[in-house]
């Protein structure tokens, strides 16, 4: 596969290039969200994209990330990589609890109990003394990273989310390419089959549903610390649906194509700062034409436009989902409910 | 009055509160049950769509002087046209496809319609005038004219549509699209025009509601989203398989709900959401699922 092979490397270099680049072309902040976003909806992609499950409810465990490790920061100084640790390990709890509920449903039920449970605790959260209620948590401290290193300066603080992000994943692509991973895809493509084979399905959505969980906590417990802030934006029902939004842009079920989205929706969100509601119309209208015209989101016209010009034979990776015909989308769903 | 040391007044207040809560739920998951039996799409803007109708019925009374009770026609149709071309622009290109896309769909047509509404009225809301002010008591309570009103025509339309469905020519057209679109096409019936309208009747069902719920609630552009959400955990908990389970879950639970209220008022937020988890475990089909869990 030479031609893949090559959008492949050129992609790297890409990807390296922005990495180093993007904090000192645009402003560090600006780059560092659009890594918490990446991040985010890389981890919602890790259930959507390989497993066929789409969570509506992925809001909780990114603002209750950003809580805990606001809140051990600000109130119990706690060095931040301990609170994003914590973060990390309330969203995977969290993750744990929804997981056992939810995974009892599929299709859009699944998005629907996995919403209702977001909802829950965004009201828990909204009563709940610690998080600020209305106002939310001001003025977190970014404090010193291992007690040393002071992450006030935007260009260390980037360096290190980026490396949290990097890491992040890495892990995601070294799940899905192995066996567990494939374990995933056989579930989301014939989950009877699966069981046939003598796997609990239920157990792998778990597992898979806790790494999810776990990720995005960490998602947003980086977020709490490099904005200073935590409140309602981060819990709302409204950001579930930026990863699910990210993914589609950039393409569900590829690797690539959450960070893409994830850019693009940040950029998006800065230019249109200024225009208030409108962020939300063009938000629900992207939403609608992605649906309508362009299921495979970007990286996935990218690279079937580098397939078909390079004549080569379609990718056989299994991780490649967004190489097949229509498969973007779980077909688990459209089979549990015919 | 009190038995049991329970104030009779209050709690009867409060369940009165929950059925007419429940009223809105019934018809709501109702329509939405309607929308997914026959579409397969689960209907994300059912709650904008409902809030639509509220803000329609405000406008015909603010703009053109057109009282409720002409409103509580107009604004169902009115909706009734919207979800027409809802189904005829969008919903219609992605029937082949994963019902998933249905969702999202509807969830970007709900950011839309909504960030429309919150940009021309704001957040906060516009009050209605109550068309049947006063009440009555009766005995053990007062009875609010509004709130009866409510409770019984949700309970007519409710039972209205069940018996549409259920017991006429046109409703097993629908019920046997439902099962096998294919077949029912092969019989010379219009599957398509009854995809249309099954649609825009759903619309309609929940532009009824917004009609009905705005002289209770104050007319805002966010008072579906919430809804919705409560909806979705209804339909959990009932099933989308039968319209009768939708409207039995709706009134328990809103029911619950006023009782919850009265009891321990904390958890009136939550109830509906502890339920839904309670019964996943007990019973993961729902109380009137049909479908594998």
């Amino acid at each position: 596969m030479p031609v893949s092979r090559n959008f492949q490397i050129v992609g790297w270099i890409l990807v390296a290039i922005a990495a180093v680049a993007a904090p000192l072309v645009f402003h560090p902040l600006f780059a560092m969200q659009i890594l918490c976003f990446a991040l985010f909806a890389a981890a919602f992609n890790l259930l959507a994209g390989y497993l066929g499950l789409i969570s509506f409810g992925h809001a909780a465990f990114f603002g209750v990330g950003a809580y805990i490790s606001g809140y051990a920061v600000k109130s119990m100084n706690i060095s931040p990589e301990i609170a994003i640790v914590m973060g990390t390990a309330v969203g995977a709890a969290m993750g744990l609890a929804f997981g056992i509920i939810a995974v009892r449903r599929q299709g859009v039920y699944f998005a629907m109990i996995t919403m209702a449970l977001a909802q829950l605790v965004y009201f828990i959260c909204h009563q709940a003394p610690f998080t600020g209620g209305e106002d939310g948590m001001a003025g977190i401290p970014r404090g010193n990273l291992f007690g040393i290193i002071p992450l006030a300066n935007n260009y260390v603080m980037y360096t290190f989310v980026l490396c949290v992000t990097g890491l992040g994943l890495a892990l995601i692509y070294r799940v899905v390419n192995s066996p567990f991973g494939m374990l995933m895809m056989a579930v989301r493509d014939n989950d009877r089959r699966a069981t046939s084979l003598g796997y609990e399905i239920d157990r792998v959505k778990l597992q898979a549903f806790v790494l999810s969980a776990a990720l995005t906590g960490l998602a947003g417990a980086m977020k709490a610390i490099v904005f200073q802030f935590a409140s309602q934006t981060d819990i709302v029902w409204a950001t579930s649906g930026t990863p699910v939004l990210a993914s589609l842009i950039g393409g569900i079920g590829t690797l690539a194509g959450p960070v893409i989205g994830a850019a693009v929706m940040v950029a998006l969100e800065n230019l249109l700062s200024g225009f208030g509601e409108w962020v939300f119309f063009v938000q629900g209208a992207i939403f609608v034409f992605v649906v309508m015209f362009f299921r495979k989101g970007i990286y996935g016209e990218l690279k079937g436009w580098a397939e078909r010009n390079g004549g080569s034979r379609p990718a056989s990776r299994p991780a490649d989902v967004s190489s097949g015909p229509v498969a973007t989308m779980p077909q688990a769903i459209s089979k549990s409910a015919s | 009055m009190e038995i049991l040391g329970i104030p009779i007044q209050a709690l009867a207040g409060q369940l009165l509160l929950g059925i007419v809560n429940g009223s809105f739920y019934a018809m709501l998951s109702l329509g939405l049950a309607i929308i997914f039996g026959l579409l397969h799409i689960a209907n994300f803007v059912h709650g904008a769509q409902y809030m639509v109708g509220a803000f329609v019925t405000w406008m015909l009374l603010q703009y053109l002087g057109i009282s409720y009770w002409w409103a509580l026609l107009l604004a169902p149709a009115v909706m009734f046209c919207l979800g027409v071309a809802i189904e005829y622009v969008f919903l219609r290109r992605i029937y082949e496809l994963d019902h998933f896309y249905g969702l999202l769909m509807t969830f970007g047509l709900l950011l839309m319609i909504e960030s429309i509404f919150r940009y021309y009225f704001g957040s906060t809301g516009l009050p209605y005038e109550n068309p049947l002010p006063g009440g009555i008591n009766v005995g053990f309570m007062f009875l609010p004219y509004y709130r009866a009103w409510v409770v019984g025509v949700s309970l007519v339309v409710c039972f209205g549509t069940w018996f549409m469905i259920e017991r006429t020519k046109l409703g097993s057209y629908l019920r046997a699209s439902t099962e096998n679109p294919e077949m029912v096409l092969a019989f010379g019936i219009n599957v398509p025009l009854l995809l249309t309208l099954t649609y825009g009747f759903g619309v309609a069902l929940a532009g009824f509601a917004g009609a009905m719920a705005a002289p209770i609630t104050n007319v805002s552009p966010t008072m579906g989203t919430h809804l919705i959400i409560i909806i979705f955990a209804v339909v959990v908990i009932g099933g989308l398989g039968s319209i009768m389970g939708s409207i039995v879950t709706g009134f328990a639970l809103g029911i619950l709900e006023g009782l919850t209220k009265f009891f321990f008022a904390p958890a009136s937020t939550t109830l509906v959401f502890v339920v839904m988890v309670l019964i996943l475990f007990i019973r993961p089909a729902g109380l009137f699922g049909k479908e594998r869990p």
